[in-house]
């Protein structure tokens, strides 16, 4: 999937990006491109400009220079292909929506109008979209009632029900206990297998995911390196990157990095 | 108890055009108040709308004092204040300490302009605690008007609204302009509140405009069977309640109340015997 990867369009493509809040730059000169069906994971401190890359992919940030293309194309608000996974926050008790409306929301909740035809092509996707996540048990359910990791398998469903070729994920994982987080990150990695979905993941919490990823794009202050994670996880890359020494160690097959203040994450919001 | 429960006289007060008007105004507010109400509880506005509701309050204290229309008078302040509230409105943790400042200042104000008031007292009651004799023929079609504006523009915005009311965040990202749909949401929940506060008064809006909603939310999660289990018991409410009111010759908000607590009593209940069957 890696190799073989130029004769197609990248998923995702930056080319000399740029972006700056003011006098403060978060990165510039900033080259990626994602292939499809590859999982790249964004890493790095708070502030670091995680959250900012997925804005400008989901064209809610601009860019101060550079391009940003999604299979191709200009970066534009709300592109269908273009799936978003958020970190998990308890619906408001009283929504009046069940599972699969919530569901239903990511295929055509953008859209003005009540819906009525289409009503047909619209329940079977949802009902693929539940399938595939597992929540078809809780379809039905109000959604502001379930369980963290149930409304995170629905957003989930929500976010691939559109059919998207790429996959923006922000902290999807936290809040969730291991055992939903191992599903979770199993059905965004199935995802991008059975329908060559790319998958740009950000998180501060590398080990959930090792196996799964391809690609490490590691931020530190408008520094960044972009590699496998035997190539970027290694004590003087990132001791390069922060500027301090900094030790990584593997523990089995975790990664333990020592010398970096715990970044437990602070969820710069979106909207 | 028969100063409060009477049928006296009922047949002859149903023949009178203001009250057969007073039924068309309660059906209408039934309608849109029960359309908004489940978005209203879903996006946890019910402190903005009592807000609202003390502004139109005060808008129509102040159109009595300058003896223009007190619907107009109501409609400007409740459209202010929803203005006002809806671009407030993104920033969660300030929003009840402005909505509360606001609302002081509004009641305040509307109680001054009342006081300065030297016409009929029943007028100045009538805002605060409603009067189906506020509605005449003319004001029927401004509650026309009114309602179908309303639940057009709902028509046209309500998923993407429902969307940015369940996950703000997943809304924006899919191209949801949640920082326009907001403002315009409190607009329309602010019309409804200026058509409601001549007929159940201020003080009461809140019955028509929550109760169902918190109802209805307890025993569906459908959008569609909320939103029209939500309008049944709006209907029910201010049609009973404005029945009820008209032979004892009281104000017709307490009854509307009245029957809407019941109602979200029941639904309580409901939901409560549904809940223990599920674990969750």
């Amino acid at each position: 999937m890696k190799n073989g990867a130029m004769t197609t369009t990248p998923a995702v493509a930056l080319r000399g990006a740029r972006v700056a809040f003011g006098r403060r730059v978060l990165w510039e000169s900033l080259d990626l491109e994602v292939a499809p069906g590859e999982f790249l994971a964004v890493l790095g401190p708070n502030g670091s400009g995680k959250t900012t890359l997925l804005r400008v992919l989901l064209g809610l940030q601009e860019l101060d220079a550079g391009e940003a293309r999604i299979g191709g194309a200009p970066v534009r608000r709300g592109a269908g292909d273009v799936g978003y996974i958020p970190q998990q926050k308890a619906l408001a008790e009283d929504l009046p929506l069940r599972g699969a409306d919530l569901v239903g929301l990511g295929f055509d909740g953008h859209r003005y109008g009540l819906g009525l035809r289409g009503r047909a092509v619209r329940r079977r996707r949802v009902a693929e979209a539940l399938a595939a996540v597992g929540a078809s048990e809780f379809a039905g359910a109000p959604a502001g009632r379930l369980s963290g990791g149930e409304q995170q398998r629905l957003r989930v469903a929500q976010a691939l029900v559109g059919d998207p070729s790429v996959l923006l994920c922000d902290e999807p994982l936290l809040s969730l206990d291991l055992a939903h987080q191992r599903t979770v990150s199993h059905l965004i990695d199935e995802r991008r297998r059975n329908a060559a979905t790319a998958v740009v993941f950000v998180t501060h919490e590398i080990n959930p995911i090792l196996p799964l990823v391809d690609r490490i794009l590691y931020l530190v202050d408008g520094r960044f390196r972009i590699g496998t994670p035997d190539e970027v996880m290694r004590s003087e890359v990132l001791s390069e990157l922060y500027r301090t020494d900094v030790d990584v160690l593997r523990v089995q097959d975790r990664l333990v990095v020592v010398g970096v203040e715990d970044q437990h994450a602070h969820h710069e919001a979106l909207a | 108890m028969d100063r409060i429960f009477s049928f006296a006289g009922l047949g002859d007060l149903l023949s009178l055009s203001f009250v057969q008007n007073a039924f068309v105004a309660a059906a209408l507010l039934g309608l849109v108040a029960g359309a908004l109400a489940p978005l209203i509880v879903a996006r946890g506005m019910g402190f903005a709308v009592h807000g609202t509701a003390e502004l139109a309050f005060t808008g129509g204290a102040a159109a009595l004092l300058a003896g223009i229309s007190v619907s107009v008078g109501a409609v400007v302040g409740a459209v202010i204040a929803g203005l006002v509230f809806g671009v407030l409105g993104l920033r969660q943790r300030e929003r009840d300490s402005v909505i509360g400042v606001v609302l002081a200042f509004g009641l305040g104000l509307g109680v001054l302009l009342l006081s300065l008031y030297s016409g009929r007292a029943s007028n100045k009651f009538g805002l605060l605690t409603g009067s189906i004799v506020s509605v005449d023929s003319s004001n029927i079609w401004v509650l026309v008007s009114v309602t179908i504006v309303v639940l057009a523009t709902l028509a046209v915005i309500y998923r993407p609204l429902l969307f940015a009311s369940a996950d703000p965040d997943v809304a924006s990202a899919r191209g949801v302009p949640a920082r326009v749909l907001s403002p315009l949401f409190a607009v329309l929940v602010a019309l409804t509140t200026a058509l409601a506060v001549p007929i159940v008064g201020a003080i009461l809006v809140l019955a028509v405009t929550i109760i169902p909603g918190a109802a209805a939310a307890r025993v569906t999660a459908s959008p569609m069977a909320a939103t029209l289990l939500a309008i049944g018991i709006a209907e029910v409410s201010l049609l009973g309640g404005t029945l009820l009111s008209l032979a004892p010759g009281l104000p017709v908000s307490g009854y509307v109340a009245t029957i809407a607590f019941v109602a979200y009593l029941v639904c309580r209940g409901i939901g409560r015997a549904r809940g223990q069957l599920r674990t969750s």
